[in-house]
């Protein structure tokens, strides 16, 4: 099912969709979760294999990233990019050059040491192996070296910002030379986990790595268990069977969690954009005046409230607010309905009709009704369809463009260049100044790369793009004695290391 | 003849199979959505789905994957999975031996139910206490499984918390949480079909009660239940008998739903998990496996009624 998700585009949504798992030696699913040193915690999306180098979809790194596999890189809860298994960086001032120090007390999961030669091997192995169009995002590498045992250098063809953000993603993922021959059931990485049983259908278990490099975690294991059913979900927890649910699906079931002292809810921020997507490349939303009439005909503060418990965040452009390019952009296009039909009036088209294809989502369907409503107050005729996501929406919306708006959460981190830089994608929004300010971006330094996005973001709000209708919570609930739960899910893994009970 | 009439059986049976497999593979091919797609993710290049597709052999014809598929089934190769890579045939003997405790335990469940509540309506049918029998298993018929589990978990798992909201143990591996973990899911899969089968067991024990033989019997000063458990009860099961096997078909369904509800890693999750990504040729083994399930109850059933019931043989040929 919902399968893939932070992919280039999309696919996080069907983690926030779906389904999930079981328990290893100690202990089992239908019984208590809290046998030894362990932990148990409810997910969504189970994987279905255990190779993200070939196999697309948020659930692989979810489970495996930062906890079995260890990038040089990743990103901290403020959204900023931090040392991992590289202690430090510098970059080159044509910023084509990045020379990694590596830590040198790194240890595979099978005893080997990790060395500048596994960073080579693993970063080379991206674009000779992987088959996921998330591969891509190294193809701006043109040589990668040892120049030490602990430091390697690697030279990109132009210089490029996102590339380094992108190693903090599963293809920064740090592979053992000797470790990557049966990637789809064994795993050999750095982390201070390893896979200790996989009960498909059930759970995931991983237990501590004994070869570990830094502090060894707090739990002795952890046992991801999966629920397709977010009612299933919550009565894990309810029941003892689980200690933490990873993200709440439905955010009108929290009640039952807020009023029982026995849990503790955290509600922080994602990179899930719940985007209104219009079709640009045909009428009615080829005209700018119609998708500035949509946005502004749209209550966002009353959908959040009707569709998804108040819970998330109002943002006004495709920027979420760990971004440090993020500014509101809420004022640009308030709810304004009588604007709205003027704006419609002016454009000739007093009643456009309008297709509006959801994916079966639980935001988007729940969300789908109120769009509908809102904009049919202005004039908009709206014809409501449902696809099943995520085969039939794909085919459909997203490779056949044949719709004319659709829902969907956008849960790639820094995804306004995929969204708005490439015409040729599903939005078919075409627009210079936003990729010449996209491009630049890329390429400047620091300021500049923050100027430059600021720029694009305010673009494609003023000029409609698409209409953002809220920003997805992160929300999780656990046993109050858990300590060390992240509140934001900025990272496409689910950081288990810093997991403890009071 | 019983003979040519077995062999007309298991003639049917044979082109029902087969007409079965080429629905279930033509049903394949109409799914939207390409399995190499999902796999790849939805940004993915052209040429990478489909090198994938090679590889998944979907780039043949039609005509060949079927007889491929055919002649693998003939030899108890079902293939490999397109996601996690394991063969299908074991991943579903896997899941069909979880499944089947399910179906059997509901089974033990709806027997338990539907014969002394049966019995009873059907003895007491004039009497208030009889027809309050009647009235209930008419309002268990018409809950749904999944609603029924839903209700259980509320009242047995988060309130009184006697029994696990959910889960699955292996019954090898830890015996007290396999029986804690199947009672739920046994229940909301039996009491259903257990009320479905009392109003069976009440109109087949009602109509033996009208029998001469059973009247003959309280003649001789039998009080009614002890003339029809010594008398009727045994030709009141014939027709219970073929209903309860003909019902195992909507079990096996039934345990798809409840499996979703009580996360349990059955042959049903299997199947909504393949269908959502794609996975079709697993998708296509466990729906055949089930097509044959139903088909060999049926054929069973109608081979049980030729041996038992002579007329049927006369009828028929």
């Amino acid at each position: 099912m919902g399968t893939a998700t932070k992919r280039p585009v999309v696919l996080a949504a069907v983690t926030l969709a779906l389904v999930g798992c079981s328990a290893g030696s100690t202990a089992d699913s239908a019984g208590s979760a809290q046998e030894g040193n362990a932990l148990a915690v409810g997910m969504v999306a189970e994987p279905t294999n255990l190779d993200f180098t070939t196999t697309d979809g948020a659930a692989i790194p979810q489970a495996l990233l930062t906890n079995v596999y260890e990038g040089l890189v990743k990103v901290d809860e403020s959204g900023a990019i931090v040392p991992a298994l590289a202690k430090s960086w510098t970059i080159s001032p044509d910023r084509r050059t990045y020379t990694f120090e590596l830590a040198t007390d790194a240890t595979f999961s099978d005893g080997t040491p990790f060395t500048a030669d596994d960073a080579v091997f693993s970063i080379e192995r991206v674009k000779q192996d992987w088959t996921t169009s998330l591969a891509a995002a190294m193809d701006v590498v043109t040589s990668v070296k040892a120049t030490s045992p602990a430091q390697v250098t690697v030279t990109l063809a132009r210089p490029s910002n996102d590339w380094l953000y992108r190693m903090t993603t599963r293809i920064g993922a740090m592979f053992s030379r000797t470790g990557v021959d049966s990637l789809a059931t064994k795993t050999v990485g750095t982390g201070p986990y390893t896979v200790d049983t996989w009960k498909r259908g059930d759970s995931l278990k991983l237990k501590r790595n004994p070869h570990y490099g830094g502090t060894a975690p707090y739990f002795d294991s952890v046992t991801l268990r999966y629920y397709k059913d977010p009612t299933a979900l919550n009565n894990a927890l309810l029941t003892g069977s689980i200690d933490v649910i990873s993200t709440v699906q439905a955010p009108e079931s929290l009640a039952q969690f807020t009023g029982d002292e026995r849990f503790v809810v955290t509600e922080g921020t994602t990179n899930g954009e719940v985007v209104l997507s219009f079709n640009s490349a045909r009428p009615p939303f080829d005209d700018v005046r119609v998708r500035q009439a949509a946005r502004a005909a749209i209550d966002k503060k009353t959908l959040l409230a009707t569709c998804w418990a108040g819970r998330g965040h109002l943002i006004g452009s495709m920027v979420a607010p760990t971004d440090p390019w993020y500014e509101d952009l809420t004022g640009v296009a308030p709810y304004d309905p009588a604007k709205a039909k003027a704006l419609l009036a002016k454009a000739g088209t007093p009643n456009p009709a309008v297709r509006l294809r959801l994916p079966t989502l639980p935001y988007a369907t729940s969300c789908g009704q109120v769009v509908k409503s809102d904009l049919e107050k202005v004039g908009f005729k709206v014809t409501l369809d449902q696809l099943e996501f995520p085969a039939a929406w794909i085919t459909q919306v997203l490779r056949g463009g044949d719709y004319d708006a659709s829902i969907i959460a956008h849960v790639e981190p820094r995804d306004l260049p995929t969204l708005y830089g490439n015409p040729k994608y599903y939005l078919h929004y075409d627009n210079k100044k936003v990729r010449e300010a996209i491009a630049a971006a890329d390429a400047g330094d620091e300021a500049t790369q923050v100027a430059k996005m600021k720029e694009a973001a305010r673009v494609i709000a003023e000029d409609a793009a698409s209409d953002w209708l809220f920003l997805l919570p992160n929300l999780t609930v656990a046993d109050k004695d858990i300590t060390g739960l992240p509140k934001n899910s900025l990272s496409e893994s689910f950081d288990l290391t810093g997991l403890a009970r009071s | 003849m019983t003979l040519s009439a077995l062999a007309r059986r298991l003639w049917v049976l044979a082109v029902s199979v087969l007409v079965s497999s080429v629905l279930v593979f033509a049903f394949m091919q109409v799914l939207p959505g390409d399995p190499a797609r999902v796999a790849l993710g939805i940004n993915a290049s052209e040429e990478a789905v489909a090198q994938l597709r090679a590889d998944y052999g979907l780039d043949r014809p039609l005509p060949t994957r079927y007889l491929e598929w055919m002649n693998g089934l003939a030899h108890g190769d079902l293939g490999v999975s397109y996601l996690s890579h394991l063969q299908i045939g074991p991943l579903i003997a896997d899941r069909l031996g979880v499944t089947a405790w399910l179906v059997g335990a509901g089974m033990l469940v709806a027997c338990l139910v539907a014969v002394p509540l049966g019995v009873l309506a059907a003895v007491r049918h004039r009497r208030p206490s009889g027809v309050a029998l009647a009235a209930f298993s008419q309002v268990g018929v018409a809950i749904p499984a999944f609603l029924a589990g839903i209700l259980l978990i509320t009242v047995f798992a988060v309130h009184l918390r006697w029994l696990p909201a959910g889960g699955w143990s292996a019954p090898s591996s830890d015996p007290v949480a396999f029986a804690r973990a199947l009672v739920l899911p046994a229940l909301s899969l039996g009491l259903v079909q257990g009320a479905v089968l009392t109003r069976y067991v009440r109109s087949s024990v009602l109509e033996v009660l009208r029998e001469d033989y059973l009247r003959t019997a309280r003649a001789k000063g039998l009080l009614p239940l002890p003339a029809l458990v010594r008398h009727g009860l045994r030709n009141a099961s014939i027709p219970v008998v073929t209903v309860l096997a003909l019902q195992l078909t909507t079990l096996l369904i039934g345990a798809v739903v409840v499996e979703r509800v009580f996360v349990i890693p059955g042959l049903g999750s299997l199947l909504l998990d393949a269908v959502g990504s794609r996975d079709l040729l697993v998708v296509q083994n466990v729906v055949m496996v089930l097509v044959l399930a139903v088909l060999a109850v049926n054929a069973l059933v109608e081979v049980c009624y030729l041996l038992i019931d002579p007329r049927m043989r006369v009828r028929r040929s």
